[in-house]
């Protein structure tokens, strides 16, 4: 079945399963793999891209879901241009970043929260960053989020 | 004078106007076959770890993985420290998978090949280097020994020895002493004339003269680029999703496996009708890989999706009965009756403990842990004719050679490795992990092109090589002071390192010895092996013995380590930057623990609370470290926060149980992790000692189970001696009498 989706601005059509999704569809039908695979049951957000504005986890979205939907994934994040975006600027900064698997999906999850609450407290901080980082760089990630915090 | 390349010391070469320098290694094929492997036309090398360019770059060959702990940053700091380069002007190389970049070169020659030391070395050598050899046939990026070893003996050594060539070739071109020279930011200046010339301008001439044998390093008060945070090179790439992991290889023609390991450890398959997935769209073929069966599609979710219609039988290999609860008796049993082996006796505890005294028992556990790295096991393979072509994310490169040409009937020379980033390590892309390897190679080998095996998550819990569960029984007599006089420990395995078991403390009569009592649960190396269950054995029963005697813990320790100044300086330094005895809100305690692992020495106090679930809460985690000198501050406090994390992960969550002989648990929602919402806030201070540079990939793990642990006794009263921290209830909350430490 045809499915037309809109990625970083791109209008494309394909032919995939309506349930696939959109992570696989992401990776290996576009080769797209800065978004990554994780868990497959949305639990950690390794996969987590926006979805009109707001991060969804992606490796259990059929991707029919999605078909009229703005998508942005992490190589869009910068809005396409030359230069890293603040969010991710601030991940350098702070040398966020250890193997570095889930930053992709921690730097949507977080640009999503940013774009909503440009100072989010402590606590609404960890309400919605629920990401998993098994190399542990949190107090990084949330100093860096602090840094770009403002009132 | 021409380098000699056989004798096994730093070799000089002339490269397209540049110099290469490096260890020439044993036997005369290695530098032709680093050649073809790695220069261009007219180029010639021995084992390179330096590259000078005529346009002034020095260019560092890592022969570690790059998994997070900075490695590819730090190893070239320590190059161009003792180079006296312009860190600007400095990159790196991950080293290809060949022997010629073997990391223990030195050690495998030296002592597995009868080869004498060279004089060279001798002034560098001491025990540690030995250890090197452990791990000669590899290129392993694991124990904590990157900075340790690599650095130390081979960066170091290899940037001093690059300095005095590039000094002497000012030197004669000049037609001034040697030491009226001076090296400065990949320049060599004559003070006196004004002449000066970069590292580039003066490599070619460099090259041509025999190596140092045994070059000055300098001393650590000269350091400029040593214990200065310096940006690690791999961080851009992580944060614009253009880093390339194992799993994000693509290649023309690339199809994508999903497989179903028999659920048993042992098991294998009996039989299978792959017909209903086969019949599905993109699905190229369903094949057994003895452990497994797996399908090939052109899609992961399409190979997953018709795994599932696979119809398979799996054989348990005799192990189907077994679970967490035989396992633990089993321990139990032997510990009781088993033959004891020695691994530290002084003076007679047993004897001391039958003198009587106020005598403490006490009996530990801890569970298999899973390593879960965020990416899931992978690995890509492609055979054609007699060669193989593999990427992976993998922690020894050259292991991973050897052992899909084994599995491949190939010759190692006949694979190349293509080391990617890896999405975390911690033990699981060792050497000896290599189930996925195995798969992926046996597919490949039944499938025309390249094909990725890409693991699930639930197979990635369920599949992995575990830190071992592992049992003690603990006991100690305390003289009427309240001071140990005997200190006995029957535990279940000797692991690595050996020294895990011992404590620090003086104890005249000791007793530790260990029992083998072998499982089916495929052993790992898990984030600091060893230390991890003894740290939680012997830091939370010296606690016990502090209470037992009435005293505070953290003054307890501190009379037990009169003789041994590093760790008192280390603990006295926690115990001032926590402020061990100030007030501290009502329902809140402190615990202390301390561990040497990997010539590092760490302390950790931590500060818990119970939430109102009845969970315990921990707020606030300080912690000193003595690794000597920091190469970098910045990453190695990463380093230790991740250590931390990686153990509260553990500690609060980390447990794989067995039934039917099969793991329980399948992913994250069984298999949690700490999130942001659970991290305390972690102070890190390092001591900067005099003592040798010590490992900081595991050290931060040890402490932290059994600091919680010893926080909720003081806390609540309650004695954790089984983990993890979710299966006990402290709903019963502070104990009335102060909570106070």
């Amino acid at each position: 079945m045809t499915i037309s989706l809109t990625i970083n601005g791109k209008r494309q059509e394909l032919d995939v399963e309506p349930d696939m999704p959109l992570l696989w569809v992401l990776r290996d039908e576009l080769g797209m793999t800065g978004t990554k695979f994780g868990c497959g049951v949305s639990a950690c957000g390794a996969c987590t891209v926006h979805v009109n504005g707001e991060a969804m986890r992606t490796c259990a979205l059929p991707v029919e879901a999605v078909a009229d939907a703005e998508i942005t994934t992490i190589e869009g994040l910068n809005g396409g241009g030359p230069d890293l975006s603040a969010l991710q600027q601030a991940w350098i900064e702070h040398q966020v970043p250890q193997c570095g698997y889930c930053q992709s999906g921690m730097l949507m999850a977080v640009s999503s929260l940013l774009a909503e609450n440009s100072n989010p407290s402590d606590d609404q901080i960890d309400a919605a960053i629920t990401n998993i980082c098994r190399c542990g760089t949190y107090p990084r990630i949330r100093a860096a989020i602090r840094s770009l915090a403002t009132a | 004078m021409k380098p000699t390349r056989r004798q096994l010391l730093i070799g000089g070469t002339v490269v397209g106007g540049g110099m290469l320098l490096g260890y020439a290694t044993l036997g005369s094929s290695r530098p032709e076959r680093a050649q073809a492997l790695a220069a261009g036309d007219g180029e010639h090398f021995t084992t390179t770890w330096l590259k000078i360019d005529p346009d002034n770059k020095v260019t560092v060959y890592v022969p570690h993985s790059e998994m997070g702990q900075g490695v590819h940053t730090s190893m070239p700091m320590m190059a161009a420290e003792e180079m006296e380069a312009d860190w600007d002007l400095v990159q790196m190389v991950q080293a290809p998978a060949d022997d010629v970049w073997a990391n223990g070169p030195l050690g495998k020659g030296y002592i597995l090949g009868q080869t004498p030391i060279p004089s060279a070395l001798t002034g560098i050598v001491d025990a540690s280097f030995f250890k090197i050899a452990e791990f000669a046939v590899g290129q392993i990026t694991g124990g904590s020994t990157s900075v340790r070893f690599t650095g130390q003996y081979g960066m170091r050594v290899a940037g001093a020895a690059a300095k005095e060539m590039l000094i002497r070739a000012a030197a004669d071109k000049w037609n001034v002493p040697e030491s009226e020279l001076t090296a400065r930011l990949s320049h060599v200046h004559h003070e006196a004339s004004g002449k000066s010339a970069t590292f580039g301008e003066l490599a070619a001439a460099a090259a041509e003269y025999s190596p140092p044998g045994n070059p000055t390093l300098k001393d650590r008060k000269d350091f400029t680029i040593i214990g200065t945070s310096r940006q690690r090179y791999d961080i851009p790439s992580k944060v614009d999703g253009t880093a390339q992991y194992g799993v994000d290889v693509q290649r023309p023609d690339l199809k994508i496996a999903a497989i179903r390991q028999a659920p048993v450890f042992g098991g294998s398959v009996k039989s299978f009708d792959g017909s209903a997935a086969l019949a599905q769209r993109g699905i190229a073929t369903v094949v057994s890989t003895d452990d497994g069966v797996a399908v090939v599609a052109d899609n992961y979710w399409r190979a997953r999706q018709a795994l599932e219609l696979v119809e398979v039988e799996f054989e348990d290999g005799g192990n189907g009965s077994v679970s967490s609860e035989t396992i633990f008796a089993t321990f139990h049993d032997n510990l009781e009756n088993g033959e004891a082996q020695e691994d530290v006796e002084i003076g007679d505890a047993v004897a001391a403990m039958a003198d009587g005294g106020n005598v403490v028992e006490a009996r530990y556990e801890v569970p298999f842990l899973a390593h879960t790295c965020m990416e899931p096991m992978n690995c890509t393979v492609e055979i054609t004719g007699d060669r193989a072509d593999v990427w992976v994310g993998t922690q020894d490169g050259l292991t991973t050679r050897n052992v899909i040409a084994e599995v491949a009937g190939l010759a190692p020379e006949n694979v190349t490795v293509n080391t990617l980033m890896l999405g975390g390590g911690f033990g699981r892309r060792g050497p000896s992990a290599s189930n996925h390897l195995h798969q992926a190679t046996k597919i490949a080998m039944q499938v025309d092109g390249p094909v990725k095996l890409v693991w699930s998550r639930e197979e990635d819990v369920q599949h992995d090589y575990y830190r071992p569960a592992v049992a003690a029984h603990m006991s100690a007599t305390l003289d009427e002071a309240g001071q140990p006089t005997a200190w006995v420990n029957r535990y279940i395995r000797k692991d690595e390192p050996a020294e895990a078991s011992h404590i620090p403390y003086a104890v005249a009569n000791q007793s530790i010895r260990y029992v083998e009592s072998p499982v089916h649960v495929p052993y790992g190396a898990w984030r600091s092996v060893a230390h991890t269950q003894h740290s939680f054995f012997n830091e939370s029963f010296v606690d016990e013995l502090a209470n037992a005697a009435g005293k505070d813990p953290f003054e307890f320790r501190m009379s037990l380590i009169e003789d041994k100044p590093r760790h008192k300086a280390v603990l006295a330094k926690v115990g001032e930057e926590a402020g061990w005895g100030s007030p501290l809100p009502a329902g809140h305690a402190r615990g202390v623990a301390l561990q040497q692992s990997f010539d590092t020495i760490v302390a950790q106090i931590v500060e818990v609370s119970i939430d109102e679930t009845g969970a315990p809460k921990v707020h606030k985690v300080t912690c000193a470290v003595d690794c000597g000198p920091v190469v970098t501050p910045d990453g190695a406090r990463a380093q230790i926060e991740s250590g931390v994390i990686y153990g509260l992960t553990a500690a609060l969550y980390g447990e794989i149980t067995i039934e039917d002989g099969a793991v329980v648990q399948e992913n994250f929602p069984d298999y949690e992790a700490v999130r942001l919402a659970q991290t305390p806030e972690i102070g890190v201070h390092f001591l900067h000692s005099d003592a040798p540079f010590g490992g900081l990939g595991e050290p931060g793990t040890p402490c932290i189970a059994p600091a919680v642990a010893n926080a909720l006794f003081t806390l609540t009263g309650q004695r954790v001696r089984t983990l993890p921290l979710m299966n006990h209830d402290f709903k019963a909350g502070p104990r009335l009498a102060s909570a106070a430490d």
